[in-house]
């Protein structure tokens, strides 16, 4: 394995941590019956999640529909009260804040959602939709002040201020996605989760997007966590970048180092299912397709979520749970067979 | 090979408040037997009318097929009865697509729908019916198919929809499936399956097949021939090598720059298309793409090019053409 190449933005540095996530688990109770509702069972969302992003950095978060990368971002955003773990920013505890400090620290916490259509109100025009968490959490009372940031944010997504009266379902999803954008920047945050925030956009408006939210980070010194399923995106915005598989982060490492050199079966998997835009290198690869489908996140299967569908599962698979080994400098795989 | 299907100078219009929708404007493509041609081309272009235009899925109001052919095995679709083109959809050709849950009959089980095509379209019994249900059930990679074939759409996964559907589309032995965005809503694991299991049994049994997407990867693994669509126009065509390693149409060309490679690591910021897509109730008299092209010359507001052709095989929509190959040549 040759050195790994240079990559055309600077990591952060990895010893400022901005926020960190601590044996995070979120399991949401299953009930059944209609009058004396009775759980019967959880729905394991997250179980069990450690990672830390440092301060300027992107890091990628990355599985299949129903792993609980949303579910993980929510938790972040305290829009979601864990079962076990906790989520520290700048060091501090969000759990054991007071309602004031709450408050602040919500400002400072944004989110970019997937879907522009029904993430901003229809009825607001679009100056209001980006004027109100000003308004709510107070830091520009003044209209008139708040009309001139609304118009600077504007700008600064790259829409036309005269947009300021506009409604949402007079823009294209594009520009809807540059509303939710100005809308979370308001605030000046340090941190925002990037849920899917390209994935229903065009082809040719999603390089646009891409790009705008690469000039921000770099603008504002922002530090994003990107969930995404296209794969290619994630390799092109990120640092480094988590994979989950049922609730667990299966793998982590520098972006690079993680498609060039990916370790645990299920990445390698989820790797060489993505098709490349070229006949050629496609005509040259070999396409091991995974058997199966994922299990249900209620009765996940014993020892290794993943054993079922492994090649590379042997008895202990079914029998207990890896925990990530550091494989590699950063280079973190929750594998006893690799 | 022989042609299969012949698409000649089709148009689709839709009758809106805004105005009248352009959405299929004269396009025209043929696809040889038991090959697979792919219509690629950003969202609102004209795809999936296009495709429901050969099935004659269109509603009216508010859309008609206003003009055109579509020929195949010897007819001219445009021109059948709606009893002779029920009899084409489901025997002749069939269709797969975005969301199986739409085509498929939510109150009907998985078995009886696909007895019931079979019965209808090959008139077999209802025993021989059931034999061939568990065999196609099998064959598209469902376990256990007896069981299976009792149970209701809504009891399946996404990608277990998706296989009866295939098993659906293939039922009746056609010679052509469209496949809309087969595999839009499905993860990657099960879009590659899905993909691999619609190539092996089309190569295996035959069939042609026209697969709609938008996902370039997808055009490049599965893809003999590709149309580029755009604006309701198809403006290149080619062998799918040539499109994307020597694109001539400057859209064609923007829309591969645009998308990052996960196989390589990152270079540089990626070099978007530009601007807006058309409105197609407003396209005029030239090139639709010129608002947004870097090659825009004086001609391309008067005009529109015709697909001409740029290297054996390969036709392109441009007047500039040349000067697209020649930049692209320097700049790699
Ligand atoms: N409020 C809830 N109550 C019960 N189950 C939930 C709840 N929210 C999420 N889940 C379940 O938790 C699991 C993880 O969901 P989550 O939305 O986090 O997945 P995801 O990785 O974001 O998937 P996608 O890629 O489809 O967005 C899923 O099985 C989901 O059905
Ligand atoms: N029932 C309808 N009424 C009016 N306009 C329609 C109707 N159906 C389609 N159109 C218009 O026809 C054009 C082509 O639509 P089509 O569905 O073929 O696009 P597409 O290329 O399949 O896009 P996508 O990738 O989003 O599926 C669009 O501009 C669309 O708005
Ligand atoms: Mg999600
Ligand atoms: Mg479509």
């Amino acid at each position: 394995m040759s050195a790994m190449p240079e990559r055309a933005f600077a990591a952060p540095h990895a010893g400022d941590i901005l926020l960190s996530v601590r044996g995070l688990k979120m399991h949401f109770p299953v009930y059944e019956g209609a009058l004396f509702r009775k759980v019967i069972g959880h729905v394991k969302a997250v179980d069990g999640v450690d990672f830390d992003i440092r301060r300027g950095e992107t890091l990628g978060l990355v599985g299949e529909s129903g792993c609980g990368k949303t579910t993980t971002g929510r938790c972040i955003l305290q829009l979601e009260r864990p079962s076990a773990g906790e989520i520290l920013f700048n060091g501090k505890n969000l759990a054991e804040l007071d309602r004031d400090a709450m408050r602040a620290m919500r400002s400072r916490i944004q989110v970019i959602f997937q879907d522009p259509y029904s993430s901003l109100n229809p009825r607001m025009t679009v100056g209001d939709i980006i004027g109100e968490p000003m308004k709510v959490h107070g830091t520009e009372p003044d209209r008139a002040k708040r009309d001139r940031r609304v118009r600077e944010l504007l700008h600064t997504v790259g829409l036309n201020p005269r947009f300021a009266d506009r409604y949402p379902h007079e823009m294209s999803g594009g520009q809807r996605q540059r509303v939710g954008i100005a809308r979370a920047l308001s605030l000046q945050p340090e941190f925002i989760v990037c849920d899917e925030a390209i994935s229903a956009l065009d082809v040719s408006i999603q390089a646009q997007i891409i790009n705008l939210l690469e000039d921000l980070r770099d603008q504002f010194n922002l530090t994003y966590l990107f969930i995404a399923h296209d794969l290619s995106v994630v390799r092109h915005l990120c640092h480094r970048v988590a994979v989950m598989y049922l609730g667990k982060v299966v793998e982590l490492a520098e972006c690079d180092e993680l498609f060039d050199n990916p370790m645990h079966p299920y990445t390698r998997a989820l790797l060489n299912a993505v098709p490349i835009p070229d006949p050629e290198v496609e005509a040259n690869r070999p396409h091991q397709v995974i058997q199966g489908e994922v299990p249900s996140p209620i009765n996940p299967p014993s020892g290794c979520v993943f054993h079922p569908r492994c090649t590379l599962a042997v008895d202990g698979c079914k029998m207990s749970i890896p925990g990530l080994r550091e494989l590699r400098p950063g280079h973190w795989v929750a594998c006893t067979e690799v | 090979m022989a042609t299969l299907l012949e698409v000649e100078n089709l148009q689709t219009q839709f009758l809106t408040s805004a105005g009248i929708v352009k959405a299929v404007d004269g396009i025209s493509y043929d696809v040889e037997e038991g090959e697979t041609v792919a219509i690629v081309g950003e969202s609102g272009c004209g795809k999936s009318v296009g495709a429901l235009s050969i099935m004659r899925l269109i509603p009216w109001p508010p859309g008609r097929i206003i003009g055109g052919a579509v020929h195949f095995q010897g007819k001219d679709l445009v021109k059948l009865s709606d009893a002779e083109m029920r009899h084409v959809r489901g025997r002749q050709i069939g269709m797969v697509f975005q969301e199986p849950m739409t085509s498929l009959n939510p109150v009907l089980t998985i078995g009886l729908q696909l007895t019931e095509t079979m019965r209808h379209h090959l008139g077999v019994t209802q025993e021989d019916a059931d034999k061939r249900a568990v065999d196609l059930l099998g064959m598209v990679g469902i376990s256990d198919p007896a069981r299976r074939l009792k149970q209701y759409p809504h009891h399946l996964s996404g990608g277990m929809r998706q296989r009866v559907m295939i098993a659906l589309a293939l039922s009746c032995e056609p010679k052509l499936i469209i496949a809309d965005e087969p595999t839009t809503a499905l993860d990657v694991t099960i879009q590659a399956q899905i993909l691999e299991l619609m190539k092996g049994l089309t190569r295996r049994l035959g069939v042609a097949l026209i697969v709609i997407t938008h996902n370039l990867g997808v055009v490049a693994r599965y893809a003999d021939r590709v149309n580029v669509m755009y604006a309701g126009k198809i403006i290149e065509r080619g062998r799918a090598h040539d499109i994307y390693h020597r694109p001539s149409h400057p859209y064609t060309l923007a829309l591969l720059k645009s998308v990052p490679r996960m196989d390589q690591p990152r270079k540089a910021k990626l070099d978007p298309v530009q601007g807006q897509p058309p409105d197609l109730t407003r396209l005029d008299a030239g090139c639709a793409f010129r608002p947004r092209c870097a090659y825009r010359a004086e001609r391309c507001e008067r005009e529109f090019p015709s697909l001409d052709t740029v290297a054996p095989g390969h036709v392109a929509a441009c007047f500039e053409t040349a000067r697209v190959t020649r930049l692209e040549k320097v700049a790699s």
